[in-house]
């Protein structure tokens, strides 16, 4: 537990409350960039690049992106009148502290479950590689196809019908 | 020849100039003094680049127009910049009454944050790159993909309609034009093996009758390279790629209503991530910081990245000044439709060569397909309207 470590765990949870407690949505999308950021240098932190980098290009590159046009497409990003916040909102906070302690437990207790990784391990990108082409090309195969399926599903979706087209 | 120890000092000057500076310090703060100064030199350099940049472009745009350009400034006007930074310096900085302030200041100054951050991985010389990351390019892409937002930022904060609009285009754009931005660099990773920048290099700067093995000089390469550029000039939002501030429609899209420094800033992130991307380029294929032939190799290996980097700019200012603008519709149709089968193409064709071993074969093999996809392709899309005229659904 270096002294970045306690910076970027701040700046992470700060982002995520803001991203839950702000009243604009806009607001809120961009909070969550700064959780994820948070997020990726904590990776970095750890010496995981290939994590770290992957973090930043997928969610701050894309998710996020993609997040500010729903947002911006679906409807209009003004916040009504009576807030943002559900009513039952005890509920979701119960929610997610039970979802919060079980993954807390998990990750505690993982030591015992694995006393053979207490060491760091040291694994390059160039080893994430080799791993995902060779040892485990089958899923990836599989979830590769699984992504296609989904593209062609959306673009069939966004497609116009060949009747009202000119 | 870099053996010579003459022109082995003049190729390592500002390392050796970096390693004496630091020795002067004590041996407890080095590490740190040595980073700080190389972020200094990286964050002084390209600014003073930028303020050349601009003098050329502006001179360089007049010629090209039939007229002088800015001539009043000092000696052939060569002081613009200078006097165009202090204007901009002077300038009120006004924020519209309706803005969002905080994400409207924020924006400018993330661009640029983000944009300086991609040089720590370049290889700007012979042990010239700040860093030498394993995932360098991965790094790069990464924080490339981060100044979306900052776009995105601008122009939903100012809450004006052009500036939007542009955000918008950009985003959709810069989208759009990272795919094979990020796939005809995948070629050159599978060839080389590594997401090093540096290795990438190495692997370029070798020598067969005194001719450079850069990737440009392979069919993939070419065609690599070339996906490489029309991408870039999208991702920077060079015409004819510049839709997003379009004068004639959006005013200046999305830095519609920044003034003063803010301004400035903006400006100087568009054109130091131009900086950035032709480096990367000229790493990627052409063979970054080695010479061209095998007898300039005794001028300095600094010198022929910042030539290739220059080089590139000046490509970037003469298309400025010779192609129109494109239409939105052609620009994600010519992305998506044409690119992007493209680079996937070449991908293919990189896998070939790699297995082909060596020999002419792989040559006319590799070279065959590239053509015959890429007539192939333009054929059809021509054929089927594409890049033609508009077809308007809801005018007519």
């Amino acid at each position: 537990m270096t002294f970045a470590f306690y910076v970027i765990a701040a700046l992470t949870v700060a982002g995520g409350l803001a991203a839950v407690l702000l009243r604009n949505t806009v607001h809120c999308a961009l909070a969550v960039t700064i959780a994820f950021a948070g997020l990726a240098m904590l990776f970095l932190d750890l010496d995981a690049q290939f994590a770290g980098f992957a973090q930043i290009l997928v969610y701050i590159g894309a998710v996020a992106i993609l997040i500010v046009f729903a947002i911006l497409l679906t409807r209009n990003s003004e916040t009504p009148r009576d807030g943002v916040f559900s009513r039952n909102w005890f509920a979701g906070l119960f929610v997610a502290a039970a979802i919060f302690a079980v993954l807390g437990w998990a990750v505690l207790h993982s030591i015992a479950v694995l006393p053979n990784h207490a060491a760091v391990p040291a694994v390059t990108v160039a080893q994430i590689g080799q791993a995902l082409v060779g040892r485990y090309v089958l899923p990836l195969e599989i979830v590769a196809l699984l992504l296609t399926a989904a593209m062609i599903g959306a673009v069939i979706i966004a497609l116009d019908e060949k009747g009202r087209t000119k | 020849m870099i053996d010579h120890p003459i022109v082995y000092q003049a190729d390592q000057i500002f390392v050796l100039l970096k390693h004496w500076l630091i020795g002067q310090l004590p041996s407890s703060v080095q590490p740190a003094a040595g980073v700080l100064l190389s972020v200094v030199v990286i964050i002084c350099l390209f600014p003073a680049l930028f303020a050349v940049t601009t003098i050329i472009e502006r001179k360089g745009l007049g010629r090209m127009q039939n007229r002088l350009g800015p001539n009043r400034t000092g000696p052939f006007g060569i002081l613009q910049p200078i006097a165009d930074g202090i204007k901009s310096l002077t300038k009120e900085d006004i924020v519209p009454t309706s803005a969002d302030g905080v994400v409207h200041f924020l924006a400018p100054v993330l661009l640029v944050v983000v944009v300086f951050m991609g040089f720590a991985v370049l290889p700007m010389g012979r042990n010239m790159a700040l860093t030498d990351m394993d995932a360098g390019l991965l790094f790069f892409f990464a924080i490339g993909a981060s100044t979306e937002l900052s776009v995105f930022m601008a122009g939903w904060s100012s809450r004006n309609k052009y500036s939007l609009l542009g955000a918008m285009r950009a985003v959709a754009q810069m989208i759009s034009y990272e795919v094979p931005l990020l796939l005809s660099s995948v070629a050159v990773v599978m060839i080389t093996g590594s997401l090093s920048l540096n290795k990438i290099v190495e692997a370029q700067n070798h020598y067969t009758w005194g001719l450079p093995h850069w990737y440009i000089f392979t069919p993939w390469g070419l065609a690599g390279f070339l996906i490489f550029c029309i991408a870039a000039t999208a991702e920077t939002n060079r015409s004819p790629f510049d839709l997003p501030e379009g004068e004639s429609e959006l005013v200046a899209g999305y830095h519609t209503e920044y003034s003063g420094f803010k301004f400035a800033l903006f400006f100087l992130g568009e054109y130091v991530g131009m900086f950035s991307i032709s480096g990367l380029g000229a790493t990627l294929f052409l063979g970054g910081w080695s010479a061209p032939l095998q007898i300039l190799n005794f001028i300095p290996s600094w010198f022929w990245f910042f030539s290739k980097l220059m080089a590139a700019i000046c490509v970037f200012i003469w298309m400025r000044g010779t192609f129109p603008r494109l239409r939105q519709d052609q620009l994600m149709n010519f992305a998506w439709k044409f690119c992007l089968p493209l680079v996937l193409t070449n991908l293919f064709v990189t896998a070939l060569w790699r297995f082909l071993g060596e020999g002419w074969l792989r040559w006319a093999l590799c070279t065959a397909i590239l053509v015959v996809v890429y007539v192939a392709m333009a054929r059809a899309e021509m054929r089927s309207g594409h890049f033609g005229s508009r077809r308007y659904r809801y005018a007519e």
